[in-house]
């Protein structure tokens, strides 16, 4: 059959839905994979219960994250729930504290999010997916439940921006950057219902990780989803955590946009998005805060990449005495590897404080909430009020390597300006 | 439907909807306890039965936690009128039976009046000045799942 030229979207949900699937056509579509959490299952797991029927077993993949280790009671109910949950209908993927960590980390340690998959998630950060060339977006707990059921959602097929990229990042610039300046030219709205694919030479400038950090923050622009196209690098990443049974998905020739943006990541630099919206994006040398608190983690920026650039520039510093600076390495895969690799041990002796795999404080949940008047420089994704603490906090938003810097200056601080402070 | 109106800007984040710190406890009178209380400290505790809110873009946006617009239900809000919604939010409303309306509004109303929507005929009426406003109403089956509480009491009484 031949068809119009088509985006990534399209050629996925055509392919999940059986249909030749356009922009703007409501389609119903077979999911691969509905993830939930704590927060989000327990109300899932009600309405399914209602629906009276059986799960579908092995596309659930539940993950405690948000309040895990259990802050408190109310949160070790939502925990134990999830845990009944996955015994009385004998689910499989079900991942114990201790054996998994921040929610998206986990899908993708596990091989639950893949190129051509098609993925939902009760997490809005679901779209991070995007970065290995899957299809992923998130659903309310109502859906996830449908999902259960069913095996299936309908979806409106999202209209998509091309964001081409060239060039190379300099040293301490990254995805995260990308994304803080795509956000700030677009507006929080700027992209809703919309999907952003990215494209050009400059993609493989960008480490699996990088892509996974820009489409992680898609929904910060409103996005549906946030996908890069399938390359070498997605393969040798994809071979560590699953075997084969993946679809890379590339855009035709001639697909259709509604808009096309460019970005040359040569000369982008490191970025900071100011309280209270993502979208209040400046350079970090523009930015002269004095902050409190330090945080490196979440499904934004708590992989081993983003804890290696941090064990780099603390070698040999300290965290300033003013500053609290708490690592949390996104799952247990992370963290292993990052004690094999000596980069725990880097940033402890620094004076960081470092958790188990969490969500912990990124939504103002535990392990480093903010008190009134408190500053955070954060590699998290949200800096809306009261975000990670009281509503007087502030949270301001940046990659790893700001983060760090900041954390030895006590200020927030461009990278490259660490060598004249010393 | 008829309510005092709760005027708002952009951008409203489910952040200050519900905010993280109580997503432990997923009783819905928590979450009404705590609706907007980072936004408008007085708005859970003066908030009264029906009453609309009236906000301008991005409703919703950030989280995709049912319990925001839970939130706003159980704490007595009728409906949402605003001149864009965020995508997940949109959906988890009408998801849970809140009402929601795609309509720029700010103009037409103060803090304190009092709103009239009529979701069928796509009628706004602010009762306190007189100005109305027509929008494009729910298509009927989504004016369904609202009328019978939410997406899961729809498809229970499909399944059944």
């Amino acid at each position: 059959m031949k068809t119009e030229p088509k985006t990534i979207s399209e050629k996925i949900l055509s392919l999940k839905s059986g249909t030749d699937a356009r922009a703007g056509d409501i389609v119903e579509a077979d999911v691969d994979h509905v993830m939930v959490n704590d927060v989000t299952g327990p109300l899932a797991f009600q309405e399914f219960e209602a629906l009276e029927c059986e799960p579908m077993r092995e596309k659930i993949v539940l993950i405690p994250d948000h309040f895990v280790p259990n802050k408190d009671v109310a949160s070790a109910k939502q925990a134990k729930e999830m845990r009944d949950f996955a015994k009385r209908w004998g689910i499989r993927n079900y991942f114990e504290v201790g054996r998994g960590g921040v929610c998206h980390q986990v899908m993708l340690d596990n091989g639950f999010a893949y190129p051509g998959a098609l993925v939902v998630g009760a997490d809005s950060h679901t779209c991070t997916y995007g970065g290995v060339n899957a299809f992923a977006t998130g659903v309310g707990s109502s859906e996830a439940a449908a999902v259960f059921a069913t095996g299936q959602l309908w979806f409106k097929v999202p209209g998509a921006f091309r964001v081409l990229l060239k060039g190379r990042p300099s040293k301490y610039v990254g995805g995260k950057d990308l994304v803080l300046k795509l956000i700030s030219d677009i507006g929080v709205d700027g992209a809703t219902y919309k999907a952003l694919e990215f494209e050009g030479p400059g993609v493989s400038a960008l480490t699996v990780s990088d892509r996974l950090s820009v489409s992680n923050m898609a929904i910060e622009a409103g996005g549906k989803a946030g996908i890069f196209p399938c390359d070498e690098a997605t393969v040798s990443y994809m071979n560590t955590v699953r075997k084969g049974g993946y679809n890379a998905t590339f855009p035709d020739e001639g697909a259709s946009y509604e808009r096309t943006l460019e970005y040359d990541l040569s000369s982008l630099e490191s970025m900071v998005a100011l309280p209270h919206l993502p979208s209040n994006g400046k350079t970090a040398r523009d930015v002269n805060v004095q902050i409190d608190q330090a945080y490196l983690g979440s499904c934004t920026n708590g992989r081993i990449e983003d804890l290696r650039l941090a064990a780099e520039i603390i070698r040999g510093r300290k965290v300033h005495p003013d500053v609290r600076m708490v690592v949390v390495p996104a799952s247990v895969k992370v963290f292993e590897q990052a004690m094999a690799e000596g980069v725990l041990t880097e940033l402890s002796r620094a004076g960081a404080f470092i958790s188990g795999p969490t969500c912990g404080a990124c939504l103002g949940g535990h392990m480093g909430i903010l008190a009134p008047g408190e500053r955070c420089v954060s590699s998290t994704n949200r800096n809306f009020i009261g975000r990670m603490g009281h509503r007087e906090s502030e949270v301001y938003l940046a990659g790893p390597a700001v983060v760090t810097a900041s954390a030895i200056t006590g200020r927030i601080t461009d990278p490259r300006d660490l060598e004249a402070i010393r | 439907m008829k309510g005092k109106v709760w005027k708002y800007g952009d951008h409203v984040n489910t952040d200050v909807i519900i905010p993280g710190r109580y997503l432990d406890d997923y009783d819905v009178k928590n979450m009404a306890r705590h609706a907007m209380e980072d936004l408008d400290p007085r708005f859970a505790k003066d908030v009264a039965y029906g009453d609309i809110i009236v906000a301008g873009r991005n409703f919703g946006c950030g989280s995709s936690r049912e319990q925001a617009p839970l939130a706003l239900k159980h704490a007595g809000v009728g409906a949402v009128v605003a001149s864009s919604f965020a995508r997940i939010f949109y959906r988890n409303a009408i998801n849970i039976g809140l009402p929601v309306v795609e309509f720029n509004a700010a103009d037409m109303f103060e803090n304190g009046d009092v709103a009239l929507i009529n979701l069928e005929k796509g009628v706004l009426i602010n009762e306190t000045n007189g100005r109305t406003g027509k929008f494009v109403p729910l298509p009927d089956f989504l004016l369904e799942i609202l009328r019978e509480g939410g997406l899961v009491a729809h498809s229970a009484k499909r399944f059944r």
